[in-house]
């Protein structure tokens, strides 16, 4: 019987800038269909992590791996398998929504009728058809975000990654694209790796894993995290693991 | 153990990523009118108040390619299309620094193609703007009643290409080197004129060695100064060995200095974090 490998495994993966170490010692994988909140503080290092794992940053100690395939020596066979949201916008605001979309097909290589084709679905499904035609300047922050979202999916990938994508947006558009990604992660088996230093973005099914100072400090699910800290909700668990509040 | 299906790349795909980026900067060049005005009214300032007025001050001997004596605005034509694709090269790697600082040019580096065709691809693109403007500027020189050979508009061509590509890449490695915007726009500065001044476009090498001991060896070490050559004579549809081969090397030297800094393991890059 064969297995498959899982989308996301990282191993003792360590990260400095200089004498300043981002990431020590991080090990963790993600199972296919699975939504995973990387949660921790601002600076804890998931944006140094992401830009690993999307080969913006060459890997100084440990591997990634991305369904099997080995990041450091495969990255052109494990890219494609891979959909970004960085958490600073990367929409090119001088182009439409449609423009943008479309560059991002070609830099995938993918043929001019498929691209239209998935286009067309994809601003569906976000409900983007009537800003099409807009340039991207004149859109709100959480319909930018939503852009984003369908542009990545464009090449249709099995493993999402998104950092901090709720940032700055009102309540409506966090909690939208919140669901919209949930209902990928159900709906079509694709695996989230959600960061986010908002709390109240976890769901309590979902596993989590907890970021700080560079360092794993727990992961599972949320029930599993408050039975370990022994504390009452995910949002203590976290204090607790993050210095915020004493052991109890 | 299984692996997730992987499809090869294929030619197709270097394809189609090639003319996305060319579209995408298509599209950038017709949205910023400005720049295009821009491009062209420098030279044509140079050519209509410059020239005009140094015209009776710089006489220009018959040196090759010209087989008689010339005008002074028809020696600096070359000059002058040399110094469009220099501001052009200059203007894409502003952007590529923008593109850095405003986040999109992660869009360009997480694509399943190689790094370096990736940004051979985008060094294209700006050339090919930079060529559109060069013939958009011939026009205008023609209108003011510079004429060149009709065999010259062909062979200036790959000469433009070859130019466009070396001045791109000169660019592109200041631009891996430089992180933020308003840094490059000084360096901008500090590179564009002393690159200018300090070769053939606007005089003779013959006349800066007459006047100064040192100038020339700044002049015959300057990119610019083979870029410049090499366009004249493809104007005449002449080739000068030489400056195509310096050009060529610079070209090498310059991409590779480029690539460099781009790579996210080594290059100067590296050591600045936030792609």
């Amino acid at each position: 019987m064969s297995t498959s490998p899982p989308p996301l495994d990282i191993r003792t993966l360590h990260y400095a800038y200089g004498r300043h170490v981002a990431l020590n010692g991080l090990s963790f994988s993600l199972a296919q269909g699975t939504f995973t909140v990387l949660l921790g503080l601002n600076g804890a290092g998931k944006t140094t992590l992401f830009s690993l794992i999307t080969h913006l940053y060459t890997l100084q100690r440990g591997t990634i791996s991305l369904f099997g395939y080995d990041l450091a020596r495969q990255s052109l066979k494990a890219l494609p398998f891979m959909g970004v949201v960085f958490q600073q916008p990367t929409l090119d605001l001088d182009l439409s929504v449609y423009q943008n979309l479309r560059y991002h097909a070609a830099l995938h290589g993918m043929a001019p009728s498929l691209a239209k084709q998935r286009i067309a679905e994809e601003l569906e499904r976000a409900s983007l058809q009537k800003l099409a035609n807009d340039k991207t300047r004149r859109l709100s922050g959480g319909q930018r975000r939503r852009v984003e979202i369908a542009r990545m999916l464009l090449h249709r990938p099995r493993l999402l990654l998104l950092d901090e994508p709720t940032v700055g947006l009102d309540i409506e558009s966090r909690q939208n694209i919140l669901s919209h990604v949930r209902h990928l992660c159900q709906h079509e088996t694709i695996t989230v790796l959600w960061a986010t230093h908002l709390i109240d973005e976890i769901d309590k099914s979902e596993k989590v894993i907890v970021l700080h100072q560079g360092q794993l400090l727990a992961q599972g699910d949320s029930q599993h995290i408050t039975k370990q800290t022994k504390t009452a909700s995910i949002r203590q668990a976290f204090d607790v693991l993050v210095g915020l509040a004493p052991q109890t | 153990m299984t692996q997730a299906t992987h499809h090869a790349l294929t030619l197709g795909h270097y394809l189609r990523c090639f003319n996305g980026i060319m579209r995408r900067e298509a599209l950038r060049f017709v949205h910023q009118r400005e720049r295009f005005l821009s491009a062209l009214v420098r030279p044509i300032v140079w050519l209509a108040v410059f020239a005009a007025g140094f015209r009776s001050v710089l006489g220009v001997a018959i040196i090759e390619p010209y087989q008689t004596y010339i005008t002074y605005e028809v020696y600096i034509l070359p000059g002058l299309l040399a110094m469009i694709q220099l501001f052009n090269g200059m203007q894409s790697s502003l952007s590529m620094v923008y593109d850095r600082e405003m986040g999109s040019m992660r869009t360009l580096l997480i694509s399943p193609l190689p790094r370096w065709f990736l940004l051979v691809c985008k060094l294209m693109a700006g050339t090919l703007v930079s060529v559109v403007q060069v013939y958009a500027f011939l026009l205008i020189a023609w209108l003011w009643g510079i004429k060149i050979p009709p065999i010259g508009l062909i062979t200036l061509l790959p000469a433009l290409l070859l130019s466009g590509m070396m001045l791109g890449a000169f660019g592109m490695f200041l631009s891996s080197a430089i992180r933020q915007l308003e840094g490059f726009a000084g360096v901008m500065n500090f590179v564009i004129f002393p690159m200018f001044f300090a070769s053939s476009a606007l005089y003779p090498l013959w006349k800066i060695e007459e006047s100064s001991q040192w100038l020339p060896y700044v002049c015959n070490s300057n990119p610019f100064t083979y870029a410049v050559e090499m366009l004249r004579f493809s104007l005449y549809g002449q080739i000068d060995p030489l400056s195509a081969i310096l050009v060529a090397g610079f070209l090498f030297v310059f991409l590779s200095l480029a690539l460099y800094g781009y790579d996210p393991a080594r290059g100067f890059l590296a050591r600045k974090t936030g792609l």
